[in-house]
């Protein structure tokens, strides 16, 4: 709050000591979770085909990080859904844009919106299965139906918290249309915009997911299918190796947001500073 | 020129004053069945520092927002002569993804200043405001005195003739604003810049003002000016100051029952 505040270079020692504490803590919790694994594996309590051990699954986990097939499974997987959340961004942002200029429209289509926000992705494929077939276009319906409401959303809710002073200054310096648009209406519901990407990313990625188990696609490798093999084979130590990969892949996408997340908030005086964990 | 003795009503003229830069004639605003504003009209010379006081809801900001254009008039003539008008309120109103040079240099190219004269003339204002080493801040990590700051700086980057003020240092500690009152004077000054000031601090009107106006509430109507000859440069703490406040409180209180009868 106060001026004192940038005096940059003597924040960052203890910014890198809560990162660090931060760290720890993480490593901690991951450390205590194999050790109850591995503690319920020694159990015996139930057959080590049916739960093996972290040493198993890591070791098949590493094996499989030496095949091509896991690449080109991840290569498809992330092209998907690069794919599907792009279209949903693209249309979440066009209909928000739209919506959050006419308050009628907005009456009219925001609860149909929110409804489509309610509903699990999985309803959708049977639908979705009809009218594309087993293709590639009914996952990225999907994907795009599951996750550009919450794009929508956040374009919508973002123009909406717009403070009004803002806009009367920004009024009284002579911005108007396009330049008020590019150099207020857009920075000023930026974070909330940020916000609906990563909801509409957490949601296109769940669908994806739930899609690549029930359109098998023949001859395409996908991380779907590798977990439907090693369902069909019960093969648990290569189930739990893919579910880790997606973890993962979930955790790294999610860190980037949160990155950026941040980043936006930090700057725009959304964060306080001085309560950083 | 300057206003004969008496209400304001005698303003009125077929023509504005020779040198007047804002006047309003019989302007009216209502609200449906509220009437804001009653009959109001004024003119504000070239290079006058005028103070608007008066009770909460006596339409002081809607009178600010009708000279800036933000709102239109129920009836009467808000003329400006086409002049351009700077807005400044209570809160900075900073855009806050925006450093405090940024705010100045948009405000600079709104009005269509080139990229190179856009930095140097920023650099010039902020150092005006005597905030030339927080340049690359961001409003939050700004004190409310060094925002508000900020906000004149951004208002003088607009260039305009006519500055409007809407109680801009009400949320502020007195000696923040004691040491604001001296650089808007300085500033002000060293510019030529016609000023119209909201406040409902009447020690803050005397401190500042060439002339205040004093507004009755619901409906508002001027019911007083008051012309202030004290010399300047002038502090809110001395007792001609003072004096001249009280008595101008004195009238506003008085005037509660008889709101719109002659002082």
């Amino acid at each position: 709050m106060v001026a004192t505040d940038l005096t940059a270079p003597g924040t960052w020692r203890p910014r890198l000591r809560t990162a660090t504490t931060a760290l720890g803590a993480r490593s901690l919790a991951v450390v205590l979770v194999l050790g109850g694994w591995q503690l319920l594996y020694l159990s015996g309590w139930k057959p080590s085909v049916v739960l093996p051990g972290p040493a198993t699954v890591a070791a098949n986990l590493w094996q499989q990080l030496g095949d091509a097939l896991l690449w080109e499974a991840i290569a498809t997987t992330l092209g998907r859904a690069l794919t599907g959340f792009g279209l949903a961004v693209l249309i979440g942002a066009v209909v928000g844009a739209l919506l959050a200029q006419n308050s009628l429209l907005r009456k009219a289509f925001g609860p149909i919106i929110t409804g489509l926000q309610t509903m699990p992705a999985i309803a959708w494929f049977p639908f979705a299965i009809i009218f594309f077939g087993l293709h590639n276009s009914a996952i990225l319906f999907v994907i795009v139906i599951g996750a550009a409401p919450s794009v929508a959303v956040g374009v919508i809710t973002g123009a909406e918290q717009i403070s009004p002073l803002l806009l009367r200054a920004a009024h009284n310096m002579g911005l108007r249309r396009m330049a008020l648009y590019r150099h207020v209406i857009l920075p000023a519901s930026l974070p909330m915009f940020v916000g609906g990407l990563r909801q509409g990313w957490a949601f296109a990625w769940r669908s994806l997911m739930a899609g690549e188990l029930v359109v098998l696609i023949t001859n395409t490798a996908s991380i779907g299918v590798l977990l439907e093999n090693a369902q069909n084979l019960s093969d648990m130590p290569a189930a739990m190796a893919i579910m880790i990969v997606i973890l993962a892949i979930g955790i790294v996408v999610d860190a980037v947001f949160g990155f950026a997340d941040r980043l936006i908030r930090l700057r725009w005086g959304l964060l306080d500073t001085g309560r950083q964990q | 020129m300057s206003s004969a003795p008496g209400s304001g009503q005698i303003l009125m003229s077929p023509r504005p004053a020779v040198g007047a830069t804002v006047s309003l004639e019989g302007v009216s605003k209502r609200y449906g069945a509220v009437v804001a504003l009653d009959e109001v009209s004024l003119v504000v010379r070239n290079g006058e520092f005028v103070c608007l006081v008066g009770t909460s809801g006596c339409g002081k900001s809607t009178l600010l927002n009708l000279i800036a254009g933000l709102e239109r008039p129920s009836s009467g003539v808000v003329d400006i002569g086409g002049r351009r008008v700077a807005l400044m309120f209570q809160e900075p109103a900073l855009f806050p993804w925006l450093t405090a040079r940024g705010n100045i240099e948009l405000a600079l190219k709104a009005r269509g200043v080139h990229r190179a004269q856009r930095a140097r003339e920023a650099g010039q204002l902020l150092g005006t405001v005597g905030l030339a080493d927080f340049a690359g801040a961001r409003p939050h990590q700004l004190s409310g005195g060094m925002r508000q700051r900020v906000a004149l700086a951004r208002a003088l980057a607009q260039d305009s003739d006519v500055l409007l003020m809407d109680e801009p240092f009400g949320a502020l500690d007195a000696m923040t604003r004691d040491r604001l009152h001296e650089e808007l004077e300085r500033i002000v000054q060293k510019r030529a810049l016609t000023v119209i000031f909201v406040t409902h601090n009447v020690r803050e009107a005397v401190r500042l003002a060439d002339r205040v106006i004093v507004l009755s509430s619901r409906p508002g109507r001027i019911v007083e000016e008051i012309a202030v000859d004290l010399p300047r440069p002038r502090s809110i703490n001395t007792s001609d100051v003072a004096e001249l406040a009280a008595v101008i409180t004195t009238g506003l209180h008085d005037q509660g029952g008889e709101a719109g009868g002659r002082h």
